[in-house]
Parts: C-alpha cells; sequence; structure tokens
C-alpha cells in the first residue's frame, strides 16, 4: 500500500526484534536501508536476508564518536537519507532508590541523547530535500510509568517532548516527527518469561496477547510514507489497547 | 558589487523568494526581507555551502544583513 521506492531509511538498533522488523517493512516497501547498531553479525545476516538496499552501518551510541560518524556513514552507504528511526534503546532496570547514577546516565544517554544527537545529524540533508521522516520508537511506559524504570520511563517520555518541539521547527520544511509507542511485544526479551509471567502480561491487554514486532513495523511504514505527511508530533500508541491515552 | 555579493544576493533571492531588488547591503534578513529564524539558519548553510566555509554559531548570530554576510564571507574565503 505505502511506496518508498527511491528512499533511504537509517534504522537502529536494527540487530534487535522490533529493529529488523521495522527494516525489513521499510526495506519491503521499496525503501533503501541502512541497518546500524552495536553486532556487526546480526546485522549482516539481515542485510544478506534482505539482498540489494541494504547496508550494515555498526554504531554504538553509547560512544559520542561513534554516534557522530552515523548519520554521514549512513548517508554515504546509501546515497541519502530521508527517514530516521531512532529505535535503539536500553533498560537499566532498578528500584528507583536503589539506582546508582550511572544507571540513569547510560539509558538517558542512549535513550534520550543520541536521539537528539541523531536527529539534529540528519537534519541538514532534509531541510535541503523538503522532505524527512524522523520516527522514534518510545514506549508505553513513557505515558504510563513503570516501577523499576524510572530512568527508561522518563528517557522515553523525554523523547515525546523532544519529538514534538522538533515536529514544530520543521514541519514548514515538509520534515514530520513522530513517535511511535509499543507495549509489550513478544521479541527474544520477553521470550525469557515463564508462561505464569506471559499469562499475567496478557491479562492486562485488553487484546488479550502481547505485539509482534511487524505490528510495531506497520506503524512506522505508515509514518514514513508520503501519505502520512499531514501526521506530525504526534504518537501512534501501539499496545493493544493496555493503555489508552 | 563584488562576486562574493552577487552569490549572496543570488542565494538570497532565491531562498526567501523576494525582489533583487530589495536584496540592498542594509537590508536585514528578518526585518526587511521576511526571514523566520529557521530561514537564517538555512541561509547560513547556503552560505557555508556555496563558499566551502565554516561558519561557526557565535558568528552566524552576527549576520543580521546582508551586507554582514558578504563582509563575513569576505574575511572567511
Amino acid at each position: 500500500m505505502f511506496d518508498l521506492t527511491g528512499k533511504c531509511a537509517l534504522v537502529t538498533g536494527a540487530s534487535g526484534g522490533i529493529g529488523g522488523a521495522i527494516a525489513e517493512a521499510l526495506h519491503k516497501a521499496g525503501a533503501t536501508v541502512a541497518l546500524s547498531g552495536t553486532r556487526e553479525a546480526p546485522l549482516q545476516e539481515l542485510a544478506a536476508k534482505l539482498g540489494e538496499r541494504a547496508h550494515v552501518v555498526t554504531a554504538n551510541l553509547g560512544d559520542a564518536e561513534s554516534l557522530a560518524a552515523l548519520p554521514t556513514a549512513a548517508a554515504e552507504a546509501m546515497g541519502g537519507l530521508d527517514i530516521l528511526v531512532n529505535n535503539a534503546g536500553i533498560t537499566r532496570d532498578n528500584l528507583f532508590m536503589r539506582m546508582s547514577d550511572d544507571e540513569w546516565a547510560q539509558v538517558l544517554d542512549v535513550n534520550l541523547s543520541s536521539v537528539f544527537k541523531l536527529s539534529r545529524g540528519v537534519l541538514r540533508g532534509m531541510m535541503k530535500a523538503r522532505w524527512g521522516r524522523i520516527i522514534n520508537i518510545t514506549s508505553v511506559v513513557g505515558a504510563t510509568g513503570n516501577p523499576g524504570q524510572g530512568n527508561y520511563a522518563a528517557a522515553k517520555a523525554g523523547v515525546v517532548g523532544m519529538s514534538k518541539s522538533l515536529a514544530y521547527e520543521v514541519a514548514s520544511r515538509g520534515i514530520t516527527v513522530n513517535c511511535v509507542a509499543p507495549g509489550f511485544i513478544a521479541t527474544a526479551m520477553t521470550e525469557k518469561l515463564n508462561d505464569e509471567q506471559k499469562a499475567k502480561i496478557s491479562g492486562q491487554i485488553p487484546s488479550g496477547r502481547m505485539g509482534t514486532p511487524e505490528e510495531i513495523a506497520a506503524a512506522v511504514l505508515y509514518l514514513a510514507s508520503p501519505e502520512a505527511g499531514y501526521v506530525t508530533g504526534a504518537t501512534l500508541h501501539v499496545n493493544g489497547g493496555m493503555a489508552m491515552v | 558589487m563584488s562576486d562574493i555579493a552577487d552569490r549572496v544576493k543570488k542565494i538570497v533571492v532565491e531562498h526567501l523568494g523576494v525582489d533583487e531588488d530589495k536584496v540592498v547591503e542594509a537590508a536585514s534578513f528578518i526585518d526587511d526581507l521576511g526571514a523566520d529564524s529557521l530561514d537564517t539558519v538555512e541561509l547560513v548553510m547556503a552560505f557555508e555551502e556555496e563558499f566551502g566555509i565554516e561558519i561557526p554559531d557565535d558568528a552566524a548570530e552576527t549576520i543580521q544583513t546582508v551586507g554582514d554576510a558578504v563582509n563575513f564571507i569576505k574575511g572567511a574565503v
């Protein structure tokens, strides 16, 4: 339905379940994709699976130099950069009273500051092209909070406020900035949960099940499409109804 | 007008869509030529590219008029 032929998309955290599905969906719609992540092997594997129009650009978003080089490296590999999907994220869960400065700083660094820096890095090209899409993957917990995730929730909520501010600034240049907020998604991370834990989670979700990475990717694909040009500053919640915000 | 001034003028006319005769040395981008703050950022970007120079943020803030731009670029190229 959505055609991204000729568009170039950088997806961070593409070695993860959600990031991989996003890259695959954008690629399937015709986009050239740059797959970014810290581990090269799974990225190469995904690139091989996608075939043409897929490039691997490794980067460690916790490292300032690596982060600063990423927009240019991706644009050079693809011949442009029209779509940025800030999907990479880490967790360092701990109870608030036990959370170290380091756990707080690491999560804020990768999940919030790197989104700011990458977005700033891609804006020049998008401004010149008078077209661009920045899509930030946040989380339902940015809106609802979650015990043990004070750092993660703060970063995700921060991304929402940042996205809205940037959306104001660049709307007149044909650039949209939006967020997709997943709820519980079945990935390698949630596979570790036992059946009882899974049943408990599903019990809190009106849909009665966890979401799939493909269901997040579909939301990203829509926001990346030319058809979504009038949608900006929005957060699309994809959570089976577990939080209707 | 010097070559630099002509090239600056051309960029301003193209970017802001204003009449050429309005782009005089004393014309302020924001007050006289209708630029918003984002336009001024884009103009600086365009100057950097056209002349192959780097305009640091603190210098960019001092470039308010067409003449300011021409003078800065003359000193930088």
